[in-house]
């Protein structure tokens, strides 16, 4: 089947899901659909974590390759295909930041001056994302510190539960309850700034 | 689920565990759709977290280097593909009225047998289900009363087989109900596409009961809302 020019445009107006539908059968315009979309957040939070332009690309191939490989095994029940993939990159990221001994976890804040629009994404892409990045943040903002720290270091510093509690000097079993509690408070804070969106949407923050 | 297991789950939807504590979450991510469950939705709160990192844009080449990377992958997957069937097959071939529909399963499987990332384990688990039913000594075909295929029983597990189903369109999804009573239960999704579906149906499949498939919108309902595309007799 050769209907690389037809299936690129139809492809526009298919969800995500459907696009990973199509890649599990080997379409690889579908693929490249797929990285338009969800490329730029996954390369935000593998640079986050490594630090370093080329070991990010490294994250990202790998997690696209990931994709690529078992996309068959997506099942749409279980997450949403935008947030599958970023998971698959993160879930690379980590491996190489623990491989290479990389270590840089400074406050998320930190890197907010290196904030670059992407050249190729739409302006409509940008407003979105600073939107949800806005959210996302005062969500973050609103945890106890101790939680936040726990949650920030795992996801965008990569450490694992033991270093971190080695790094913090509290017990495992401490660092592990900072974690649930910190991500399911999170969870709340995040639905509620959702129906809050639906009611009176913010333009401005 | 006690707080140890919502502990794990946590850690593991952050990607922080040790290797021990992340096989212990995928044993029990296995047996439990409560945990599953629970990872699904950390899982969504931690790609919010994704989105709120603030980084320079990806550099230019990266998305054509990654369809490279795929279509190279395309041609070292296939004769991997290929050198594993051979070693299934026999292993499978006790069920003779079955076999073709085996090998089919594992080619259509074989893609996802044959990566050796993380993420197979689930292909795999998935495809030994599937291969489990097909080959099973006590598999029977059921017919369909309406749709192209058959679908496989074997004492509670069920695999439905289906030829040439068209892929769902944009926004939709085939899902799969058992119908035991009154009330069709989820049974899981799947895209069509192939020119045959080899799809394990969730759950349990009792006597009597009769398997259904509807276009759905992405994602999945939780009550049908379009008459059946495929309906199997009473098994």
């Amino acid at each position: 089947m050769r209907q690389d020019s037809l299936a690129l445009r139809r492809q526009r107006h298919l969800s995500d899901e459907a696009l990973v539908a199509l890649v599990a059968r080997g379409d690889e315009a579908a693929l490249g659909e797929l990285y338009d979309r969800v490329g730029r957040v996954a390369y935000g939070i593998a640079f986050r974590i490594l630090r370093d332009e080329r070991l990010a690309e490294d994250a990202l191939q790998e997690g696209f390759l990931a994709v690529w490989r078992s996309a068959a095994t997506f099942r749409a029940e279980r997450a949403k295909a935008s947030t599958w993939v970023v998971t698959l990159v993160h879930r690379r990221a980590v491996d190489i930041v623990r491989r290479e001994e990389r270590r840089r976890a400074e406050p998320l804040e930190a890197t907010t001056a290196q904030d670059a629009p992407d050249p190729a994404g739409s302006a409509e892409d940008e407003a979105w994302l600073g939107f949800e990045r806005e959210r996302v943040l005062g969500a973050l903002a609103a945890l106890a510190d101790a939680q936040r720290e726990a949650i920030e270091l795992a996801y965008y510093g990569g450490y694992s539960q033991s270093e971190l509690a080695e790094m913090l000097g509290v017990p495992l079993g401490t660092i592990k309850s900072r974690m649930f509690a910190g991500l399911a408070r999170l969870r709340e804070l995040l639905d509620e700034s959702d129906t809050e969106r639906t009611w009176t949407p913010r333009l401005t923050s | 689920m006690d707080t140890e297991a919502h502990e794990l789950i946590a850690g593991y939807a952050l990607d922080a565990l040790e290797p021990a504590d992340r096989a212990r979450a995928k044993e029990l991510l296995e047996r439990s759709e409560e945990a599953r469950e629970e990872l699904r939705s950390l899982t969504e709160t931690t790609a919010a977290m994704a989105t709120a990192v603030s980084g320079p844009a990806p550099p230019p080449g990266l998305r054509d280097r990654i369809l490279e990377s795929a279509r190279e992958d395309r041609q070292t997957v296939v004769p991997l593909e290929s050198r594993r069937r051979p070693r299934l097959v026999p292993l499978l071939g006790a069920a003779a009225a079955v076999a073709a529909v085996v090998a089919v399963a594992l080619g259509v499987w074989g893609l996802s047998v044959s990566s050796d990332l993380d993420d197979s384990r689930a292909a795999l688990t998935q495809a030994r289900a599937a291969a489990a039913v097909l080959a099973s000594p006590d598999a029977r075909q059921v017919a369909l009363q309406q749709g192209d295929g058959s679908l496989v029983v074997s004492g509670s597990d069920a695999v439905l087989v289906l030829n040439q189903m068209e892929a769902a369109p944009a926004g939709k999804t085939y899902e799969v109900w058992v119908l035991d009573g009154e009330t069709p239960v989820r049974a899981g999704l799947f895209p069509g596409g192939g020119s045959r579906d080899v799809v394990p149906v969730d759950g349990t499949v009792g006597p009597g009961a009769q398997v259904l498939v509807t276009l759905e919108r992405a994602g999945g309902v939780d009550a049908p809302t379009a008459s059946p595309i495929v309906a199997s007799n009473p098994v």
